[in-house]
């Protein structure tokens, strides 16, 4: 079956080729992404742009690139500086410090299943549009990587391994910086993370604590928890909406968030809803990375709600802070949570330097 | 199975073309259904939402915040009985004023026909996996101890009340009602689907049927809605469900704009 398709994809590929008359395009090797069974059963398929396709030797030079601080402007610091494979591509500093020394004011994010982000909006505040469009900010922004394109591109033109991989990639020894965002996305779209103990309990390997059962009664009822309407439930293993929303962190905005983007004060102090997955190894949490622990979240959502005129209709009771989980409730709610994470994603082999 | 799939849609491309040059006597139509939304006529816009101005029949001042809800099995009955129905669905996002048009993927021959279709999922199509679905809006699919099957609707945003100036969430989210007994379990399981039928209409080759949503009409009849008791945690509560379901089958949606 598999090689009737394959056989097929072929034909495609040579019609394809026909139509486009292209004077010999190069293709380097196809490279399918290892999606997780319960992925493919129960979600709409990955995004991948179809003028860039994944290939292997796209995503061996993405993750090359990914660690190495040649992008940087004094050859200091690389993506996985701040995203660690270790804290699930985040990073375990509230804010994240730039070449200069200088920190940013929002917490870095995790990088999982982005090829799964169906909006394809980027960022805390989802001011890039793709994942391609969003790398060509951390390299020039002025408190990360501080470099300019054209001296990024001219550090890999001028060192000797770096024209030949993007030769076997792009079929170009000359290097441009949209070839640079083409292969770091690649890359990014393998980093798939599906095999937490819940996604072990989906399949049926193995079954959830009490504690982490409840847990997830809590999250998914509407009385208490009430978390899956944005963090998504058992049928969406994403476990974000990917939509933003102001979950009632502030009354008052010092970063504006969405509307920063859309120039729309209805968007004040709204971010985009971050996943579950790996929290074990993502502290600290939210946009500004305020909380240490997931105790702080949980004592957040259950009696912390803070009232702005932007705060989500699905936050109950603001009124008195939030519904007052019990005590067993927060600690079940925590284990579930806690459940989410996939050791096996941190330290995948294919994912590290 | 893919060579199934393949092979048919190998066959449909070869129809298509010969559907293209044929001179067929019958031409068949696909249909335009476009989804429009007032508040008691005052039409709803974009910049509407997150606006508390609409006072309901109970006496409640409210704002949307957000307004989404699926529609399903548009289906086109001639004058002798036959039935078109291509069974698909669309979830309309009048916020995001996406899919506010939705094309059935149904060609059916000119004519007149009475024309229905359902809000939300009956029971038959609510028991499918839909993998688009579970992909909306964070997952459109209500979790197995809510009763499992798919939204039909949330309707979210703040109210104000004579009683206080502060503002209170609701969320009116409808779904088939479910009733747990004492241990949790699900006991009963109602449908609330219910069917619109917008009367006769002339379908000719480029039809668009307008249908409009009166978001006024979930507060009214027959049930009066106290917004200031029933504005959350909705889901699992068995007797709003069925009364949300009530109102919606009473004047929510009517026909709109027949363009031909
Ligand atoms: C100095 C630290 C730092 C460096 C270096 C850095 N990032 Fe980030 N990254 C962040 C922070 C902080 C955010 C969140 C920024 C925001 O929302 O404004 C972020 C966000 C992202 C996101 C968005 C994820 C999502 O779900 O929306 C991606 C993707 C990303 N970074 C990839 C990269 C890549 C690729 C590189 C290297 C080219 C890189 N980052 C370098 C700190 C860094
Ligand atoms: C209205 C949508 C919404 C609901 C409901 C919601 N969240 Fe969130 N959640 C968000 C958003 C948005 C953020 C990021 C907010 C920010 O950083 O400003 C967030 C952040 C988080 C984080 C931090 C993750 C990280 O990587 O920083 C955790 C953990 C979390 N939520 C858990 C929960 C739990 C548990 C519940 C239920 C009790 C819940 N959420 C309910 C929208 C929601």
């Amino acid at each position: 079956m598999k090689y009737g398709l394959a056989l097929f994809l072929l034909l495609f590929t040579l019609i394809s080729c026909n139509k486009d008359d292209g004077g010999g395009a190069y293709t380097a090797t196809p490279l399918n992404l290892e999606i997780p069974s319960f992925f493919e059963e129960n979600i709409l398929p990955p995004i991948i742009p179809e003028d860039n396709p994944m290939s292997v030797e796209g995503v061996a030079l993405g993750k090359k690139l990914f660690f190495d601080p040649i992008l940087s402007a004094n050859n200091t610091q690389s993506c996985a500086d701040c995203h660690s494979p270790q804290n699930g591509f985040s990073d375990a500093r509230q804010f994240s410090i730039g070449i200069t020394g200088e920190a940013g004011n929002r917490n870095s994010m995790p990088l999982q299943n982005l090829a799964w982000n169906y909006n394809g909006k980027f960022f805390w505040d989802g001011r890039a549009g793709s994942l391609e469009n969003q790398i060509f900010e951390p390299v020039t922004n002025p408190i990360e990587m501080a470099n300019t394109w054209p001296n990024a591109v001219a550090s890999l033109q001028n060192s000797t391994e770096y024209p030949v991989l993007f030769d076997d990639a792009f079929g170009t020894t000359t290097i441009d910086s949209t070839m640079v965002s083409k292969a770091i996305a690649q890359f990014m779209r393998t980093l798939i993370s599906g095999n937490s103990r819940f996604d072990q309990f989906q399949r049926g390997e193995i079954e959830l604590s009490p504690s982490e059962a409840n847990g997830l009664n809590v999250f998914l009822d509407e009385s208490r928890g009430d978390c899956f309407h944005c963090h998504g439930n058992p049928l969406n293993p994403l476990w974000t909406d990917n939509i933003f929303h102001n979950n009632g962190l502030d009354e008052f905005f010092i970063d504006k968030g969405l509307s920063n983007v859309t120039g729309d004060p209805r968007d004040d102090g709204k971010f985009k809803t971050p996943s579950l997955r790996n929290l074990a190894f993502t502290a600290p949490y939210m946009h500004d990375g305020r909380f240490e622990t997931l105790d702080e979240v949980i004592n957040h959502y259950s009696e912390g709600l803070v009232y702005s005129e932007t705060i989500d209709p699905l936050m109950k009771a603001v009124g008195e802070g939030g519904v007052h989980l019990s005590e067993e409730d927060k600690a079940d709610l925590k284990a579930f949570l806690l459940s989410l994470s996939d050791p096996s994603f941190i330290n995948n082999p294919d994912f590290q330097n | 199975m893919k060579k199934i799939a393949l092979i048919l849609m190998m066959a449909v491309a070869f129809v298509s073309c010969n559907d293209d040059d044929g001179n067929a006597p019958i031409e068949n139509v696909t249909v335009d259904v476009n989804f429009t939304h007032n508040w008691d006529g005052d039409a709803i816009e974009n910049a509407d939402f997150d606006v508390i101005q609409y006072t309901n029949a109970h006496g409640e001042t409210l704002s949307l915040s957000k307004l989404v809800y699926l529609i399903s099995d548009v289906t086109f009955t001639n004058a002798s009985g036959e039935v078109f129905d291509a069974g698909d669905y669309t979830l309309v996002n009048v916020r995001e004023g996406s899919n506010l048009t939705f094309t059935p993927q149904i060609e059916i021959p000119e004519g007149t026909y009475s024309v229905s279709f359902t809000f939300g999922f009956d029971d038959e199509d609510n028991d499918q996996n839909y993998q688009d679905l579970n992909s909306a809006d964070g997952g459109w699919n209500v979790p197995v101890i809510l009763g499992g099957g798919y939204h039909y609707m949330r309707m979210e945003g703040k109210y104000i009340d004579a009683s206080s100036p502060d503002e209170t969430n609701y969320q009116y989210h409808t779904i088939r009602a479910v009733d747990l007994d004492d241990q949790g379990i699900i006991s009963t399981l109602t449908d609330t689907s219910f069917e619109v039928n917008l009367g006769q209409v002339t379908i000719g080759n480029t039809t668009n049927i307008e249908v409009k949503m009166n978001v006024a009409e979930w507060f009214k009849n027959p049930n009066t809605w106290d917004l200031t008791q029933l504005y959350t945690m909705l889901m699992p509560n068995y007797n709003a469900q069925i009364m949300m379901s009530g109102n919606g089958a009473n004047g929510v949606f009517s026909l709109g704009n027949v363009t031909q």
